[in-house]
């Protein structure tokens, strides 16, 4: 399998130690190699490299650029939170700390060019220098400019230079409309089933066979194969799951060869591992906890999203249903709800054709602050007089996100509003204080 | 103020130093208080109630939040312990960053009390980097990960000794000041040279001993206090690049959650929670923590300021209606306290019982003719003897003799009142539907505003609780004899004694039961052999109303009489010492009644007051002129109130040009023009400029907006009025 790595200029013993490092990955490897051509060597100036999370995207750009010992620049860019902190990391890693310090504050592209030309100048790449840019789609969100330049660097600053884009996202998605330099685009693909378990059975456990761990990664692949294929994901809960599968062979009941015996034993504990752990409704340090524990015990634990009752003082309750009511009714219903001589108005009467579809599908709606008032005047049973702290309520349950402000924040004048919350929420709320919310609702009528 | 400049332009003066010095807490406590000769007494008396009230309050909190504040402490040592080990699992398994959620409830402004004692916990015992984070001031990735940096090179400095403080001032400003280096790998920087330097002394030994290794790695824990404000997309972020470098720095999350941990899951897609290994930590409910204070705070005879039926009704119904907040509580006492003080000329003679002995001597004549108008001291005058009454009135010195014997019936009715209180709400809180209040404040509540045992539903417990088999009553009655066990006045002891001999009594019921069965059953057997008979209809019924009456009045059973004792004990405790505290002599001194003072403080009405300010403007302005009796606004009121008093003959949409000319006939019948003149009521430029200034006041009140359906109209956004 190392014959397809395989170029000149290279020392035959780094190559083989590269492509053991790089299992299932030799054909992509042997592309990129072939692309970045002999050290000395002028490459192309960008190359798009994309595929889903966990295909060895940095894995092979690392491994390369660090077993064949090139010079190169990894920036992660959810790190950089301006421009600024890439060029520092560049100019870092490639000419030290002196030529990041050169930097002006806030420093523009044209800075960056100028000091890397400046330095490069004293110090002319012997081999190719490569910029590695990871979650590169976050560049997009940056200053326009910033996308182009880098992928024409090498002519900007006129050096042995390539810059590698690592993304999810395909290349489609980036092309700015004032159009740019077009890079070379390579994907990598998803790791095959057989391709995860021969990645997975190499981290075995000291203390077993290898075919015995390879048998487990078996079973865990034919239980989560079909809802993950993220390899990071895979070798998490394979960690996590390892103890349980050895249980029968600890206490002596099976042989390592018994595999119908080591899959009834551990085909269960998987399904639940994939509702819970997987999940994170529990966390894998609580998981391991509950291994340990009898299994009657493990009941009392309930994920995260079991947990949805909120307390809320009284008056907020009633501002959330009146919202909720607000969001989830026509503002021309109100009148057939809170009026009380409103006559009789047939839902039929006042159907719109497009209201037929229900209410609750479409999502909730915006509203004023003063339907929303009105209906929570309406709504409470008692006199409430219009104090300051029925104001702040409705803003700490904007924060709270119960509510979320529909109109910009500095906006004052009449702001608007919509429900966040569910139905089953807004149910269980109206229980504790015996308001029978469905009675008040148009698409329940 | 003059400067040297000749120029026009704004500038700054810094206050001088002679004027800085702001009236120190006791003039402002003195200045516009009733009764000022006193005040210093009272002054500080309230202070140092207040600061007992304060260290108490605090020391119930910390009490509380303990075993939520230890197990997290558990938990941050378990991670940063946790992190070293080498074995196969761990090597395989994705690192994730520690993290804890703590669920807080909704009352946001008791949580900062809450994070400063955990952080301050985290820092004297686990790890002295803690970084804590508010929502607000992190809009952006940057500022979030600016603060995070300040805070957690910051916070070392302030523990280190002098020395190395200033230069590590020195150095992070240095690097702070260019925001260039505000990345998590500075950070890793400072972390590892911060770590090695507290190593190198003992470069052998750190391998030896795992426990010091611990230490030497102490976690980076961040709180983020208020999950729910952060942008999810901030959040997804930072969280993003810290997994980056937890291989390098122990990192740690705390969660501060309003609602529910389900938000988590809503802000933080897969990808991201994958990072995390998320526990759980649910922290006591609000109306828990309430009840604990109001037990330990209102409930108790150590504090000799009270607050009376109305004004605990607000405290306690702003809490439940509007914030569930322990702290707003706390403060609200807080000013009922200030208030009382203030006000009350007379709480000279609230505090302990010696010191107030005392007061009352020093009183002065004045002082004694406040008594002397209290209600509840008239009452007390009406029921002595003619002689007496003359005396109380007249004599001086014999009022103060009288009121000290006052204050000490006071301070035993209080004494009493609480462990009677309790009992009664032990025996009652279990009853089924609760007829007297679940909680113990309710109970209060009640007995406060009148006498309980004239209610209702007071009535209807004593009923239940005579329906109740005898292990339970025992249980509640041995519960109610621990309550009395630790009070120490007579009339307690006496009752205790009581009580221990009917559950004496209540013991003995199950030696000796036999006697009594065979009585029973005869009584019962006569009507039933009746009906075994052949009757008619009329017949049965009389038979069976018969056997209804004489099961009525049939005898009891010696557990029957004897439960029925044990009540009556009871309601003679409750009559004797639950009466109202209104009922007491001298309950003023102690009482803070003026529930609308607290109402208007703490829970304001903003537009009731801009409306009052409006329509009857003598009410803020206090200038005779304005004065009206009719509710009408004089024509001398300011502009603003005529125009607003002019709207509201309006409909819906008000035409600018007729409102101008009211508002004008208005004024000029103000500047004393006689009405007869040609030019009376005529617009002049003053007149118009007047005019828009007030119109443009009312629209930033949110009176009226301008309007596209009609020109020259102005919309009204209030309805009603004349």
């Amino acid at each position: 399998m190392t014959a397809l790595l395989r170029q000149q200029g290279y020392e035959e013993e780094r190559l083989q130690r590269a492509a053991e490092l790089l299992p299932c990955r030799e054909v992509q490897a042997g592309v990129l190699l072939s692309l970045m051509g002999q050290p000395q060597q002028y490459s192309y100036p960008s190359i798009f490299i994309y595929g889903h999370r966990a295909s060895g995207k940095s894995h092979v750009m690392q491994v390369l650029l660090k077993e064949l010992e090139l010079p190169h620049a990894t920036v992660s860019c959810v790190e950089c939170v301006s421009a600024t902190l890439l060029f520092e990391q560049v100019l870092l890693s490639f000419f030290g700390c002196e030529a990041a310090s050169l930097l002006p504050r806030s420093p523009s592209l044209s800075d960056f060019v100028r000091i890397y030309r400046q330095q490069c100048s004293q110090s002319p790449a012997k081999q190719t220098r490569y910029i590695v840019m990871e979650k590169a789609e976050l560049l997009r969100d940056t200053d326009a400019n910033l996308l182009p330049a880098l992928l024409r660097l090498q002519e900007l600053v006129e050096d042995n230079i390539t810059v590698i884009l690592l993304s999810e996202i395909a290349w489609d998605k980036f092309r700015p409309n004032t159009g740019c330099f077009e890079p070379l685009l390579l994907h990598f693909p998803d790791y095959s089933k057989g391709e995860l378990q021969q990645i997975l059975s190499q981290d075995r456990h000291p203390s077993y066979s290898a075919e015995f761990y390879s048998s487990y990664i078996n079973i865990l692949l034919g239980v989560f194969y079909s809802v993950c294929r993220d390899l990071r994901e895979l070798r998490h809960l394979a960690a996590l799951n390892f103890s349980k599968f050895c249980e029968p062979l600890a206490e002596g009941k099976v042989k390592e060869t018994d595999t119908h015996k080591l899959w009834r034993n551990i085909e269960p504990h998987l399904k639940k591992a994939m509702q819970t752990v997987y999940l994170r409704e529990v966390s894998s340090v609580q998981w391991e906890q509950m291994q340990q524990m009898e299994e009657k015990e493990t009941g009392a634990l309930r994920g995260l999203s079991a947990h949805t009752h909120v307390e809320l003082p009284y008056y907020s309750k009633f501002l959330l249903i009146a919202a909720y009511l607000a969001s989830y009714n026509p503002a021309r219903t109100d009148k057939r709800f809170f009026v009380k001589h409103h006559g009789k108005i047939r839902k039929t009467n006042f159907l719109k054709k497009n209201e037929k579809t229900s209410n609750h599908l479409l999502g909730p709606k915006p509203f004023p602050l003063d339907r929303l008032l009105a209906i929570f005047y309406s709504v409470v049973d008692s006199r409430v007089a219009p104090t300051a702290s029925i104001f702040s309520q409705i803003s700490s349950l904007v924060t709270l996100q119960l509510l979320t402000q529909v109109s910009h924040d500095d906006q004052l004048d009449a702001p608007k509003y919509k429900c966040a919350v569910s139905m089953d929420f807004i149910c269980a709320i109206s229980r504790t204080v015996n308001f029978d919310i469905v009675k008040y609702l148009y698409d329940f009528l | 103020m003059s400067t040297s400049s000749v120029s026009k332009g704004c500038f700054v003066f810094k206050p001088s130093a002679k004027k800085k010095k702001t009236l120190s807490l006791e003039e402002c406590f003195t200045d516009g208080c009733e009764g000022a000769d006193n005040s210093e007494v009272r002054f500080k008396l309230c202070q140092d109630l207040w600061d007992k009230i304060k260290t108490d309050t605090e020391v119930l909190q910390d009490e509380l939040n303990r075993k939520i504040l230890d197990s997290l402490l558990d938990f941050t040592r378990k991670c940063s312990s946790t992190r070293q080990h080498s074995d196969w699992a761990s090597q395989m398994r994705a690192s994730e960053i520690p993290t804890a959620a703590l669920v807080l409830g909704v009352n946001v402004p008791d949580h900062d009390m809450t994070f400063q004692s955990l952080s301050e916990l985290l820092q004297q015992s686990v790890t002295p980097h803690v970084a804590s984070v508010q929502a607000k001031e992190c809009g952006a990735l940057k500022h979030l990960m600016k603060r995070v940096l300040e805070r957690l090179m910051g916070t070392v400095v302030a523990v280190d000794d002098e020395e190395e403080a200033e230069e590590a001032a020195e150095q992070t400003s240095a690097q702070l000041h260019k925001s260039v280096h505000c990345s998590l790998s500075t950070l890793c920087d400072w972390y590892n040279t911060k770590t090695r330097k507290s190593s190198t002394g003992t470069p052998g030994k750190k391998r030896s001993s795992p426990a010091k290794d611990e230490q030497q790695q102490p976690p980076v824990v961040v709180i983020f206090k208020d999950l729910e404000a952060f942008n999810p997309r901030v959040l997804q972020d930072f969280i993003l690049i810290c997994s980056r470098y937890i291989e390098r720095l122990p990192l740690m999350f705390i969660f501060g959650i309003a609602t529910s941990p389900s938000t988590i899951q809503r802000m933080l897609p897969h990808s991201v929670s994958s990072l995390l290994c998320i526990e759980l930590f649910q922290s006591l409910s609000c109306t828990q923590h309430l009840a604990t204070v109001v037990d330990k705070l209102i409930l108790t005879p150590r504090f000799p300021f009270k607050l009376n039926g109305k004004v605990m009704q607000v405290l306690i119904s702003i809490f439940l209606y509007h914030d569930f907040s322990v702290r707003n509580f706390i403060k609200g006492v807080q000013l009922a306290l200030l208030e009382h003080f203030h006000s009350q000329p007379l709480s000279v003679l609230c505090c302990n019982k010696k010191e107030a002995l005392l007061n009352v001597m020093k009183l002065n004549h004045h002082d004694l003719e406040r008594i002397r108008q209290l209600m509840s001291f008239k009452k007390y005058v009406e029921k002595q003897e003619q002689q007496e009454q003359v005396n109380l009135l007249k004599d001086d010195s014999h009022l103060k003799e009288v009121c000290q014997r006052l204050i000490k019936d006071l301070r035993k009715y209080h004494k009493n009142y609480y462990p009677i209180l309790r009992c009664l709400h032990t025996l009652t809180s279990s009853l089924p539907r609760y007829p007297l209040g679940k909680q113990i404040r309710e109970l209060h509540l009640i007995c406060l505003e009148k006498n309980v045992w004239e209610n209702e539903d007071y009535q209807s417990a004593m009923k239940l609780l005579k329906m109740l088999a005898k292990d339970e009553l025992i249980t509640l009655l041995q519960r109610c004899a621990e309550i009395l066990q630790p009070v120490k006045t007579k009339k307690m002891n006496k009752a205790l004694v009581q009580l221990e001999e009917l559950l004496a009594k209540f013991q003995q019921l199950d030696t000796a039961p036999v006697e009594t069965a065979p009585i029973v059953e005869e009584s019962f057997t006569s009507p039933v052999k009746n009906l075994q008979k052949k009757t008619d209809l009329f017949q049965l019924q009389k038979t069976l109303l018969e056997m209804n009456e004489s099961r009525r009045s049939k005898k009891l059973s010696p557990f029957e009489v004897l439960r029925n004792e044990a009540l009556e004990f009871i309601d003679d405790l409750v009559k004797s010492h639950l009466s109202p505290p209104e009922s007491q002599t001298l309950n003023e001194v102690c009482y803070y009644s003026s529930s609308a003072t607290v109402r208007r403080h703490l829970n304001a009405t903003p537009r009731t007051s801009i409306q009052a300010a409006l329509s009857s403007p003598y009410y803020y302005i206090q200038n005779d002129n304005l004065k009206t009796e009719d509710g009408s606004v004089s024509n001398t009121a300011p502009d603003i109130c005529i125009a607003y008093k002019l709207h509201l003959e309006c409909g819906r949409l008000i035409n600018l040009y007729d409102w101008l000319e009211a508002y004008a006939t208005v004024v000029s019948a103000a500047e004393g023009k006689d009405p007869d003149s040609d030019n009376f009521g005529k617009v002049d430029e003053v007149k118009h400029a007047r005019f828009i200034q007030a119109v443009s006041e009312l629209e930033f009140l949110g009176f009226i907006k301008s309007t596209k359906q009609k020109t020259d109209h102005v919309a009204r956004l209030t309805w009603g009025g004349c």
